[in-house]
């Protein structure tokens, strides 16, 4: 299933909505590209909300490290929102969920940015 | 070879396509072995990430080269070899994706995924090309694995004898 990312705003937070499977040829270029292009267009405060991902393998995690660097880079935060199980463990096992700011509901993401 | 077991092989095309087919194939398998769904999605992104490095590291996408991908189905577990047609490969080699200097990286996690989600993983030395083992045991009632209990039952026989 190829991946669709819808993005939007709440309370000046641009929240991504991102769909399907973070694999290898399946949306991971337009993962970083959309991503790319919000912190070039100065969003600073980026959710991803994983909830509709299907799959995810080892190039999908290299997707959202190369999200989450391009975000830092241009001086911003980028929180990652409603894991499935399957995209926990994979950053469970890689340590990488120690480096993101990992939220369970909307409201508790676009908060996490006023402290 | 296992008594009881069912052997499927596939040698498949170096293209990015054969890496859903080798990992719907796992899937199944892996399901008619008796694993859990959430073994089943383990043991699926094994296959995925052996078979891109096959595909990408040693094939290079060369349209002459194949991968070979074989499944052992056995009452104890699954048992998978992704064989490729390229320069071959040194597993000492591979970079740590936890040491601090690799930690950001954006790829480099293939084979530690591999290792985190099979119970063995082996690297046999082949003539030409590279190959990847990876086995998953079933897990008993009591909590061992099915290879555990035959192991275990061995070892009472010898004792006996």
């Amino acid at each position: 299933m190829t991946m669709k990312t819808t993005s939007r705003q709440v309370d000046g937070v641009t929240v991504v909505d991102l769909s399907g499977s973070i694999t290898l040829d399946e949306g991971s270029a337009m993962l970083r590209k959309t991503v790319k292009g919000l912190a070039q267009q100065g969003s600073r405060r980026i959710v991803l909300n994983l909830g509709g991902v299907t799959a995810m393998d080892s190039t999908g995690i290299g997707e959202l490290i190369s999200a989450y660097t391009s975000v830092r880079n241009a001086g911003g935060e980028l929180k990652l929102l409603n894991l499935t199980r399957e995209v926990h463990e994979l950053l469970r096992i890689t340590k990488l969920s120690a480096v993101f700011d990992i939220q369970d509901d909307e409201p508790s993401a676009v908060a996490a940015f006023q402290h | 070879m296992h008594a009881n077991a069912t052997r499927i092989s596939y040698a498949l095309e170096s293209t990015l396509e054969s890496v859903n087919t080798a990992e719907q194939a796992a899937l199944e398998l892996a399901s008619k072995t008796g694993f859990d769904q959430n073994e089943c999605g383990r043991i699926g992104i094994a296959v995925r990430e052996a078979t891109i490095n096959a595909i990408l590291h040693g094939n290079r996408y060369d349209p002459a080269k194949r991968v070979t991908v074989c499944f052992e189905s056995t009452p104890e577990g699954l048992t998978i070899a992704v064989r490729d047609e390229g320069p071959g490969l040194d597993p000492a080699s591979l970079p740590d994706p936890l040491a601090p200097e690799n930690f950001l990286k954006s790829s480099g996690r293939g084979i530690f995924l591999i290792r985190a989600f099979m119970d063995e993983v082996g690297f046999p030395s082949v003539a030409t090309g590279a190959e990847i083992t990876m086995t998953k045991f079933l897990r008993t009632p009591a909590g061992g694995s099915a290879k555990d209990q035959r192991d275990d039952a061995k070892d009472d026989q010898e004792a006996t004898q």
